[in-house]
């Protein structure tokens, strides 16, 4: 019997096919002739693109511009800072998925504060948060709810449970963003020079391709959703030269083993039963984006920790370090390299900013995949 | 005696009965009977010393437990350095109520390693401290052997050197993350914890003299390569299709957003050699259960100085790091 995570490579081990590869970079070459500069919306893209060094293997006048879809890396300094208030006030178990313990708030970070004592939990799977409460029941269990479309719906699965099973001692920070609204918030920036978008892969499988139907219409510009592999991403490639050089602009999906039109219905079922959007979430390094970002609704505001906390939570604004360009970065206006401290001050061990702080982030694939271009910057 | 009473560490009788009990009985030579203060030894010098500490949650996995590791990971050390490993030291701490049916399974699979290539434990320790105060239990393990071939350096390697890992690499890290409790994978990865003196050893007797050894333990083969590069000043270039990575451990990098460079291993080294060694090294290596699968991954180079360089099996390039931080599962 083959176990679970051997099966999981059988699915994909066919997407790494060296042959494929090089036969889809020379497809390219072939049909590209027209220069592209296309935004990987997705921080796992960025990851893809980096790890397996597919610009290596494109054409000089194809160009990526790392958006902004790594969740980590938008959060503004000030959730962090309510973050940690809420981490560190009494009685509090403060759980949080993965990179989320390392991004530094405006004075410390959850890792810093777990090491000082703060009962701060990273958790593999966000339905633990379940049993933890269980298990403590004199505890006041707070999650951290993080990330894009992908993850929304686990937190709904979690307040979901928890109402049915009659939890009382958990409660939600709803930090939960959506990514039609930046992608069309970096297109209507006057400086933006972006031709193309990559869309991502786990967001499209909850929501399907029809979330980008409105930037494509409203631009005219081209988009691809694409699989995490390295041949989906080559694939998308492919599809958006082609695209490009018959002058179309469309949604296109590559990853159909997954995506469809309309995506999980059930999971967006789920979402729109607890969660509402925002008028107003300031996203780091590009500022205020309405209608971005979700909340609980009012109806299970007993849930929504930025009610029952209120009290502790900062109000004011905080500014990015006054070197950082991770604004101009997730704007794909900037590079890393193109930063002072990027790789001197600001590296993953202690970084500055937050693109630096999870893997999925533009500045902490440049430090760790670095730029093996032959000759070339990214 | 079924649990482990802060009395078994104070000193009087109860702490004689376990030593007596356990650890006299598991691990009797001359040397340790005595009783003395300090053990006295006789070795030819040059000698290599080291030491290390050992922590592992579970203590029980498969393929080993903290017992077999504190044995194989201090005499590997001893072996990565050129010693033929002779005598070791062990000091427990233990937590109150700690089971003394896992303590005797621990201190057995110690026994087991040590006999299999005849190394002794001459000094020892025991704590047992309140609940809570340790997890399970800790071991600290030195180790003194005689070295036998010498100049084995992680300084020496120059650009031609090549390099071989003796295993697949990852099974120790993806083996100890799968079983944690709050992971729930089910999985049949099994840890490589093993002794290497055996084929080391055998190179030594085929007349071959590695440049560098070095296990690839806490930090993976990522750390060993980085760490080379530096210490050697030289680049170093890693083929990834060379990497032996066992299916199920890149199955669950998949999953988790990790890489099998960075995993530890607990029974698999990067052997730095002489070109015209290779060949003649991996027919060696091939001949031993533990490091059959020993591949020629890569090349010292003039470029890149104090970097690795890993090449895709579609010919594009990037840096291999060395880890950085707690290993953190990706969010989505």
């Amino acid at each position: 019997m083959k176990d679970i995570a051997e099966s999981t490579l059988n699915l994909i081990e066919g997407f790494r096919n060296p042959a494929h590869m090089r036969a889809l970079s020379k497809l390219i070459y072939k049909e590209s002739k027209t220069p592209i500069k296309i935004m990987e919306v997705c921080g796992g893209h960025t990851h893809t693109i980096m790890k397996y060094g597919i610009i290596q293997l494109l054409p000089k006048h194809i160009e990526f511009i790392h958006g902004p879809g790594c969740p980590v890396c938008i959060m503004p300094k000030e959730r962090i800072d309510a973050a940690l208030a809420l981490a560190s006030s009494k009685d509090v178990i403060f759980t949080t998925l993965g990179d989320m313990i390392r991004v530094p708030g405006s004075k410390s970070s959850l890792q810093e504060l777990r090491a000082r004592g703060a009962d701060v939990r990273a958790l593999y799977s966000p339905l633990d948060v379940l049993k933890i409460a269980n298990e403590n029941p004199t505890k006041k269990v707070i999650f951290f709810a993080i990330g894009f479309e992908t993850t929304t719906p686990m937190s709904a699965a979690i307040i979901d449970k928890t109402l049915k099973e009659g939890i009382k001692n958990i409660s939600f920070f709803s930090n939960h963003v959506l990514v039609p609204e930046p992608m069309e918030a970096i297109m209507l920036d006057e400086n933006s020079k972006i031709d193309a978008f990559l869309g991502p892969s786990h967001v499209s499988v909850i929501t399907g391709t029809k979330i980008y139907e409105r930037v494509c219409e409203k631009f005219k510009m081209p988009i691809v959703v694409a699989g995490f592999e390295p041949i989906d991403v080559m694939e998308a490639i492919l599809k958006i030269v082609k695209q490009v050089e018959e002058g179309r602009y469309e949604v296109e999906n590559q990853y159909i083993r997954a995506v469809s039109r309309d995506g999980n219905l059930h999971a967006q079922k789920l979402v729109d039963k607890y969660f509402e959007r925002r008028a107003h979430f300031n996203w780091r390094g590009i500022g205020d984006i309405p209608n971005s970002a979700l909340k609980l609704k009012d109806e299970y505001a007993f849930l929504d920790a930025q009610i029952i906390f209120k009290d502790l939570i900062p109000k004011e604004h905080k500014k990015d370090h006054k070197l950082c360009i991770c604004g101009d970065i997730l704007k794909g206006l900037a590079k890393p390299y193109d930063c002072k401290v990027f790789g001197k001050a600001c590296v993953p061990s202690s970084p500055i900013g937050s693109c630096m702080v999870s893997s999925e982030g533009a500045c902490a694939a440049y430090y760790k995949y670095g730029s093996l271009l032959k000759g070339r910057r990214v | 005696m079924k649990e482990i009473l802060l009395a078994h560490g104070g000193g009087g009788d109860e702490m004689n009965e376990l030593i007596n009990k356990l650890f006299f009985k598991s691990f009797s030579n001359p040397i340790l009977e005595k009783m003395e203060d300090a053990a006295t030894i006789e070795l030819k010098s040059p000698i290599a010393f080291t030491t290390d500490s050992f922590t592992v949650n579970p203590l029980f996995f498969n393929g080993g437990d903290i017992g077999k590791l504190a044995v194989v990971g201090t005499v590997n050390d001893l072996v990565m350095a050129g010693a033929k490993p002779r005598y070791l030291t062990c000091g427990f701490m233990i937590e109150e109520g700690f089971l003394f049916s896992d303590l005797q399974k621990i201190v057995k699979s110690m026994q087991d390693e040590m006999e299999k290539i005849g190394v002794k434990v001459v000094a020892g320790d025991t704590k047992v401290v309140p609940k809570g105060s340790v997890d399970g239990v800790f071991i600290n393990s030195s180790g003194v052997g005689e070295i036998v071939q010498k100049n084995i350096s992680s300084h020496n390697i120059k650009a031609g050197h090549v390099l071989i890992v003796s295993n697949e690499v990852g099974n120790h890290g993806a083996c100890i993350l799968a079983k944690r409790e709050d992971l729930d994978v089910e999985t049949s990865i099994k840890s490589d914890c093993a002794l290497l003196w055996e084929p080391v050893k055998a190179l030594y007797e085929a007349g071959i003299a590695p440049i560098a050894l070095r296990d690839a333990t806490r930090g993976g083969l990522s750390a060993v390569l980085n760490e080379w590069a530096v210490a050697s000043n030289i680049g170093i270039k890693a083929y990834e299709e060379k990497i032996p990575v066992a299916d199920e451990v890149r199955g669950i990098c998949e999953i988790f957003g990790f890489e099998p460079y960075e995993f530890a291993n607990e029974g698999t080294m990067v052997l730095a050699l002489k070109e015209e060694d290779a060949s003649k090294a991996l027919e060696v290596l091939k001949g031993f259960e533990v490091t059959k699968r020993a591949s020629l991954f890569g090349v010292a180079v003039k470029e890149y100085e104090g970097r690795v360089i890993l090449e895709t099996p579609w010919g594009s390039q990037r840096f291999l790091e060395s880890p950085k931080g707690e290993l953190l599962p990706r969010i989505c």
